[in-house]
């Protein structure tokens, strides 16, 4: 239900952004938020921008994470449903 | 960097059950208490791969599993009402009310429609301006700012023909609820990160404060829920209680004040009914005063609704509060499934119910 999509600001206009979603196209209310610059990623949810993420913290979670071994290649996958 | 896949390395995560493992000495119940975090628990298999000592329990985040039986007939009835829309998210279309769904009223002919965004409810009231648009308003803190801002749209247009039915609920008073009952059994949690991407982290402080658990608010893809579960571990081991936020590229201490300021100029707290756990004081948010004529309840004068039990044979209650596991139920796969729910955890793909049957998690707990 809380379900939160980043999504990178393309175009501005007045309360209404333009945003991409791995490659989709589509509008997001920024009401929500103050302000709000292309490039910025944000954190979308039914519609509105409630947060943008920042790329500093992401990188430095990483970070932390890979202090705890070499990065090797290989993603976790979804289990399949049955 | 997309956010998404850096946060599924298989090798991160490999790591990170490794540390877990050598803190994990001592049993430990952990409540993820959002529906979001439950569902990727289950998407990608994470309880395989903790140590049998951290028990992962599943709490009551999912607002279409709670809303009561009797505000989904009202809805219904709602639906029904001179010259409605309804309008609904997809996910509560499917929740069974006492005698039907709004789905299958949808099939009756109820002019019932799904949409992704109070923000659609709205066009529509625009582009009918002859009809009257009702959005079942339902979700946490994550949802009820951009619902009590369709309503200040509405305001600020004169868009007299859109109301709002609020179902809102919040989640500080169900998990103090939880701590507070007597058969509590829960060590620590993983708090919700969107909802925290709203309040900030510190509304969960008094988890940490006057109930000595340990509070972690957590991201949504698996390295973030394995770290996350690393950092209960350490702050056990350290004999501390305290909120300490894994989701830093998102959440912040303060939240959103802009999103905050629109909950509270549009919405107020008020008792709520929880499927499963009761009437929880000052849980739901309703629509203020002064915004009644955006607020189906008034407009419609719905008055009280008298509060209906769930199914007798359904153990939500316990499941909710992690005193029971969905195996556990008698009527878990049988009498309710997800096609013919009975009980509120089997409602929505982010109940726990749900998810350990669509997963298959039932067939492993019964060997």
């Amino acid at each position: 239900m809380c379900l939160v999509i980043p999504a990178r600001v393309k175009s501005l206009e007045g309360d209404i952004a333009t945003v991409e979603i791995s490659g989709v196209v589509r509008k997001a209310s920024v009401h929500l938020l103050e302000e709000v610059a292309l490039g910025d990623y944000l954190l979308i949810h039914a519609g509105f921008a409630l947060g943008r993420l920042d790329e500093k913290e992401a990188r430095e979670t990483l970070r932390l994470l890979e202090q705890m071994g070499e990065l090797e290649e290989g993603s976790l996958e979804p289990i399949p449903t049955e | 960097m997309k956010y998404l896949d850096e946060f599924r390395n298989g090798e991160l995560a490999r790591n990170l059950v490794r540390e877990i493992a050598v803190l994990a000495r001592d049993p430990i119940r952990i409540m993820e208490i959002c529906g979001g975090h439950t569902h990727v628990i289950f998407k990608y298999g994470i309880e395989k791969m903790l140590p049998p000592q951290i028990k992962l329990i599943h709490g009551p985040g999912c607002p279409v599993c709670v809303t009561p039986l009797e505000r989904v007939n009202v809805a219904i009835d709602l639906a029904w009402e001179k010259d409605v829309i309804f309008t609904t998210f997809a996910d509560m279309i499917r929740v069974p009310g006492t005698r039907s769904s709004l789905q299958r009223e949808k099939a009756r002919g109820a002019d019932i429609r799904m949409v992704y965004s109070s923000l659609d409810a709205l066009e529509l009231a625009r582009a009918n301006p002859e009809r009257r648009v009702i959005f079942f308003a339902i979700g946490f803190e994550t949802t009820a700012p951009t619902n009590a801002m369709s309503v200040l749209l509405a305001r600020s247009e004169g868009l007299d023909n859109y109301s709002i039915f609020s179902n809102h609920v919040l989640v500080p008073p169900a998990v103090r609820a939880i701590l507070e009952a007597p058969d509590v059994r829960l060590d620590a949690f993983i708090a919700p990160g969107h909802v925290s991407l709203v309040t900030g982290s510190r509304i969960f402080q008094f988890m940490a404060r006057e109930f000595g658990r340990p509070v972690v608010v957590s991201g949504f893809e698996p390295l973030d829920i394995l770290q996350s579960i690393l950092m209960i571990l350490r702050q056990r081991s350290a004999g501390r209680s305290a909120v300490e936020n894994q989701y830093r590229r998102a959440v912040s201490e303060e939240g959103n004040p802009k999103a905050q300021a629109v909950i509270d100029t549009v919405l107020e707290p008020c008792d709520m009914r929880w499927r499963g756990l009761g009437v929880i004081p000052g849980s739901g948010l309703k629509v203020r005063q002064a915004f009644a004529r955006h607020d189906a309840e008034q407009v419609f004068d719905l008055g009280e609704f008298p509060a209906l039990s769930d199914p007798k044979a359904c153990e939500c209650g316990q499941i909710l509060r992690g005193v029971k596991s969905p195996w556990e139920c008698r009527v878990f796969g049988t009498a309710c499934t997800p096609e013919r729910p009975l009980g509120a955890c089997m409602v929505s793909s982010e109940g726990a119910c749900s998810a350990y049957y669509q997963y298959g998690r039932h067939q492993i707990e019964s060997v």
